[in-house]
């Protein structure tokens, strides 16, 4: 029988059904975070179990740290105490693989995880983060899992999980001068709303997808949490081989030769059934930015903000409140709007090419001067990379600090918060009420639209 | 795991579509590294003011209505996989949540934790809110074995769907990680039958 992509990876973690139930799934990789572990690890302690396979877990400090001064002790002792707990399960139970805040591999779970080589085709992957989804780009299942499912993991490298529906998006077409992977996925949640993908697992396909770098295929599996999929996957390609091809924890000599062939065979079969099919025009595609409070609510930069008669009636309260909340009114235009705050980084689009894109734009051209950014890459690999490329030197010029690796202001957990009122425009994937901050209102955008933001000072289409 | 027991109660209305887990828990209070004390911080930018103050606006502050079954608009528990969220309604006080549509991530915590969330129709759910509108009094009742939930201002009963293992586990109080521990072996087997080993 024909298997779709997903079908073949999930069939391949088997381990049993239970009657009437869900999945006995096996776990090939584990990430681990200070934020969502540590009820885990009390969770193993209670029970007294060790941890089942130690090597399959990498474990990363990143949700709940400073973004400048990481080589002094952490100041808020709630903060410290968490990154402190961290340290001790990691010793504890000795997990040979723990990158603590300052480590040269430390950074956002889902940067150091593909740049490492955690990641490969083929692989099951969850962390207690939403945003796991991500490591999808290469051929994967990855999904996000609440804490009790990260204890169960760590006791039995396995998990319960129901089979979810499959569904293809396949963009025909490529995308627009000046229209980013992050453009296409936030026009697909806008079509699909925050709830559009709810109980599926997406795989992304078609030519502009295709034609993507490994960071841009990223930012598309990262955010497809955002319309409410479990996860969303790529097939890989020779874009993905060349990525993984020689980095620390890749295969090598001939456990390369022997997993490349295996990865060749991950693809959709051509008549492979999905539970649900549909199909964009890349070309259709504009910058996007998002007018509300979650991150369905986007619109092309130079389109209005819905009237109130075209929504639905059971939502025109939601859609009012949101609109109230961000100062905005229904029927608005944006583009030219003022802002406050420029936001660069997370596991959406920290990652080096993101860099690329913000300084290339940026270049020659000065921060104004109403603008607070905040450019935090998305780990010290990519930090050193925007150092040895030159790039840092462009932002300097053009009145940008680099700061030190980490979530930062895209869930303000540490100091990074946009106060209440101001407007943030964000590369990162979440404008709900208060994300950034108590009371702060974010639009979220790609990283070429943040950087003409940046520049600018109000709301800018970059072409 | 608490068992789950058949529940009737007043309900507390959240008519709000699109709760994110970030309302319901701000990431800023996941600090703590043990499952207590959440309940406190359930919605608290929606609760208190900024110096802490209850807001008299918002359905929790308001004494009118309580009870241990919230009744929320749909997409409810959107966004992050925060396990924090369903510790916060559960440290409430709530057992279970209703509404038309949940987001996945969202459901499968909250059954982790021994609450239980109900989906019913849109129509179901816009009868709730109008008869707790009309009398905060009225109640609603949720049988697990029977998989039924009643509005018993109306009398009007819908079925819903719950997997048979998940339903068992919240009926006997067991959780995910008994299940798996008693499958070691099996774990074992399918690890030495693998070709492709990561």
């Amino acid at each position: 029988m024909s298997k779709t992509l997903f079908d073949k990876i999930w069939d391949a973690h088997v381990v049993s059904t239970v009657e009437n139930g869900p999945t006995q799934l096996y776990i090939d990789r584990q990430f681990c975070h200070e934020v969502t572990s540590p009820q885990a690890f009390n969770g193993l302690r209670a029970r007294g179990l060790k941890v089942f396979r130690p090597a399959q877990t990498t474990m990363t400090a990143d949700h709940n740290t400073p973004t400048i001064d990481q080589d002094k002790p952490v100041k808020d002792p709630v903060s410290r105490h968490q990154l402190d707990t961290f340290a001790k399960n990691a010793a504890e139970f000795n997990m040979p693989i723990y990158y603590p805040l300052g480590h040269k591999k430390n950074g956002i779970v889902h940067v150091i995880g593909p740049e490492n080589g955690f990641t490969q085709p083929g692989m099951t992957i969850v962390c207690g983060d939403s945003h796991t989804s991500t490591h999808g780009a290469f051929g994967t299942i990855a999904f996000g899992i609440g804490t009790s499912e990260v204890e169960m993991v760590l006791a039995t490298q396995c998990i319960l999980q129901a089979r979810p529906k499959t569904m293809r998006i396949t963009y025909n077409g490529k995308l627009g001068k000046d229209v980013t992977s992050k453009d296409l996925a936030l026009y697909t949640i806008s079509k699909l709303t925050t709830g559009g993908a709810t109980g599926y697992f997406v795989e992304y396909a078609g030519e502009a997808i295709r034609s993507m770098s490994m960071e841009e295929r990223m930012t598309i599996c990262n955010l497809s949490i955002e319309m409410g999929a479990r996860g969303g996957l790529i097939a890989p390609d020779q874009t993905t081989f060349d990525y993984v091809n020689g980095r620390e924890f890749a295969p090598k000599g001939e456990e390369w030769d022997e997993k490349l062939a295996y990865w060749k065979t991950l693809k959709s079969d051509e008549d492979a059934k999905f539970d649900m099919e549909l199909v964009f025009n890349a070309a259709d595609i504009q910058p996007m930015i998002t007018y509300g409070t979650n991150p369905g609510m986007g619109m092309g930069i130079l389109e209005s903000i819905p009237t109130l008669e075209q929504i639905d009636e059971a939502g025109r309260i939601s859609f009012q409140k949101s609109l109230d909340y961000m100062g905005f009114s229904a029927g608005e235009k944006l583009v030219g709007k003022p802002i406050d705050f420029v936001f660069m980084g997370s596991c959406t689009n920290g990652r080096i090419e993101d860099f690329r894109i913000f300084a290339n734009y940026v270049k020659g051209k000065k921060k104004a001067e109403n603008v607070t950014a905040w450019l935090v890459p998305g780990s010290w690999m990519v930090e050193k990379q925007i150092r040895e490329e030159g790039l840092l030197d462009i932002l300097n010029e053009a009145g940008f600090q680099l700061r030190q690796p980490g979530c930062s202001a895209c869930l303000a957990m540490n100091d990074d918060k946009v106060p209440a009122g101001k407007y943030a425009v964000s590369t990162s994937n979440r404008n709900f009420e208060g994300r950034q901050g108590p009371g702060a209102r974010t639009i979220l955008a790609g990283p070429l639209v943040a950087a003409a933001a940046a520049v600018t000072g109000k709301i800018t289409d970059p072409r | 795991m608490e068992k789950f027991k058949k529940t009737t109660s007043t309900v507390v209305p959240l008519p709000i579509e699109n709760v994110d887990t970030d309302q319901i828990i701000p990431a800023r209070f996941l600090k703590a590294t043990n499952k207590e004390g959440f309940g406190d911080n359930l919605f608290a930018d929606w609760r208190y003011n900024k110096d802490g103050s209850p807001k008299a606006d918002f359905v929790l502050n308001n004494p009118t209505y309580s009870g241990s079954i919230l009744v929320a608009g749909k997409n409810f528990g959107s966004g992050s996989s925060r396990e924090h969220a369903a510790w916060a309604i559960q440290g409430y006080g709530f057992k279970v949540v209703v509404s038309s549509f949940f987001a996945d991530i969202f459901k499968n915590n909250a059954l982790n934790n021994g609450v239980l969330p109900v989906v019913v129709s849109p129509e179901f759910l816009s009868e709730i809110f109008e008869a707790t509108n009309k009398d905060s009094k009225s109640t609603v009742t949720v049988d697990l074995e029977a998989q039924t939930i009643t509005n018993n201002s109306n009398g009007k009963s819908e079925n819903f769907e719950i997997n048979a293992y998940k339903k068992e586990c919240l009926l006997k109080g067991l959780d995910d990680i008994d299940y798996l521990l008693s499958k070691k072996g099996l774990i074992e087997k399918y690890e030495a039958s693998r070709t492709i080993v990561y």
